[in-house]
């Protein structure tokens, strides 16, 4: 009889591995995601070539975009699939029940996946399509900013946006909400592809919360930044 | 010690059941929750009404026959523990139970308590066994076992079967007694031949029972009265990806 090349859609461990697989991509892409908007602290011109080179790349930024967006579908599909399943496994709840070993954090794991998936919709029309930034998408900088991009101006955008509050909430909650989902899937994803050693798991925690900590703090700082005044658009 | 129990009942399968309300005065602390429940239904027999049915053997903590949901917690708060070596010091006086059966789709409620447990056998069936070649016993220690390996593998063999991992588990999900049955099996040589269509034939039938899938709570390892670990599903997942890859046959469950 003849196989199948690979049935990951078939089987719970299958559809678990597409989920770690997907979210290693992500936790990679978050933390270069991070770095680089970082450069924000370094002023316009940095921050603008940064951007300007990345707009540069050519095919090589589709081909990563394809890849994210590949991962993001994969992702959000093997959870629709498990939740499903996970949840048709036990028809009738408990009248009790008593947690002894879960985190808040893994618990809340599909429901911050939905903020999530907003927040990245919201994200890609703020920053990418410009919806919502103050004066409009192709609003100038101010004359004599260093740097300045042709067009649109990654700078301006950035630092205008975060000088309104709502904007900087929506930021906020969306970060708590992707650092305690970092924090489970962090290490989560190692032992769902099978990394598990009674020498490495405890380091595998640590990393997760190292990892989810590093993000919120880094991506927290650029917004709270930019509203507290030490980030400012040249006068 | 003076207890309100608040116990499952259900008169079968297709009963749609509910709690019942029990006070029962003058409970040994030295008796275990099954004792408990005897002097229970030894005073509602006396009444003339149907006593609770529960699942029990050896109440020595090493059959697995036994387990319910106890105030929430399988098998009730004390860890490393069956419900029959659950003694009732555990509780305090004036205390509310709720005793709950296993809950999940592919362990439907027989009666009361009592849940079949038949989808766990199957998944035993799918690939919980090595072939061997009948005749005389081979000679002792002729096939070398690594001192480590020898004891992971007894580790994982300690699983009884209870299903207290699946009644933990906020998925209703039976990876920690699935891998424990492919890593018992599976540590050892004579487990090799079988190793990687075992690990696949045994996670179909688990997904063909029912059962969720793992979300890494730990609850499952949390409530194991035998201490089975982790490790074991991470072993079970290493095992089944790379089955997937090298196969050449399709795995094997039955309806």
């Amino acid at each position: 009889m003849a196989t199948r090349t690979l049935s990951l859609a078939d089987t719970t461990i299958g559809k678990k591995a597409v989920m770690a697989v997907s979210g290693a991509i992500l936790l990679g892409f978050v933390l270069v995601h991070m770095a680089g908007n970082l450069l924000v602290f370094s002023g316009p011109e940095a921050l603008n070539s940064y951007a300007d080179g990345l707009r540069k790349l050519g095919p090589l930024l589709w081909i990563a975009r394809a890849v994210l967006l590949g991962a993001v579908l994969a992702h959000i599909w093997a959870a629709i699939a498990l939740v499903k399943a996970n949840d048709a496994a036990r028809p009738i709840k408990y009248q009790v029940v008593q947690p002894v070993a879960t985190t808040y954090a893994a618990r809340t794991m599909r429901y911050g996946g939905f903020i999530l998936l907003f927040f990245i919709l919201y994200h890609i029309a703020h920053l990418t399509f410009g919806v919502t930034v103050p004066g409009g998408h192709a609003a100038a900088p101010p004359a004599g900013m260093p740097g300045a991009l042709a067009g649109t101006d990654v700078y301006y955008n950035v630092v205008a946006s975060f000088q309104v509050p709502w904007i900087v909430g929506v930021y906020v909650l969306a970060q708590l909400a992707l650092c305690l989902h970092l924090y489970h899937g962090g290490w989560s994803f190692l032992q769902t592809l099978g990394f598990n050693h009674p020498r490495y798991n405890a380091l595998r925690k640590k990393f997760a919360a190292a990892f989810a900590t590093v993000i919120l703090v880094g991506n927290l700082s650029m917004p709270l930044a930019i509203m507290a005044g030490v980030i400012k658009l040249p006068s | 010690m003076r207890l309100t129990l608040n116990v499952w009942r259900q008169k079968g399968p297709s009963d749609k059941g509910g709690f019942e309300k029990h006070s029962l005065s003058d409970v040994s602390p030295d008796s275990s929750f099954l004792e408990m429940l005897d002097v229970l239904n030894e005073q509602l027999i006396e009444q003339g009404k149907e006593p609770i049915a529960f699942d029990h053997d050896c109440r020595e903590g090493i059959c697995g026959t036994c387990g319910m949901v106890i105030n929430g917690m399988a098998h009730g708060p004390q860890q490393l523990t069956t419900t029959c070596q659950l003694h009732m010091r555990k509780f305090k006086d004036g205390d509310e139970i709720w005793i709950e059966p296993w809950r999940a789709k592919a362990f439907p409620v027989l009666k009361d308590l009592v849940v079949d447990r038949g989808s766990f056998d199957r998944i035993i069936q799918a690939g919980g066994y090595i072939s061997v070649n009948t005749g005389s016993a081979p000679d002792a220690n002729e096939i070398l076992v690594p001192k480590t390996e020898a004891d992971r593998a007894m580790d994982a063999a300690a699983c009884i079967g209870c299903g207290a991992c699946v009644a933990a588990c906020p998925n209703a999900s039976a990876m920690l007694f699935t891998s424990a049955k492919i890593a018992h099996l599976g540590l050892m040589p004579q487990g090799q031949p079988e190793r990687y269509s075992r690990a696949r034939n045994m996670v179909a039938q688990m997904d063909a029972e029912g059962f969720g899938g793992c979300t890494n709570h730990g609850e499952c390892e949390a409530v194991c009265p035998k201490g089975i670990t982790l490790e074991n599903i991470a072993r079970m997942n290493r095992d089944f990806v790379k089955g997937m890859f090298i196969a050449r046959q399709e795995p094997k469950a039955q309806a």
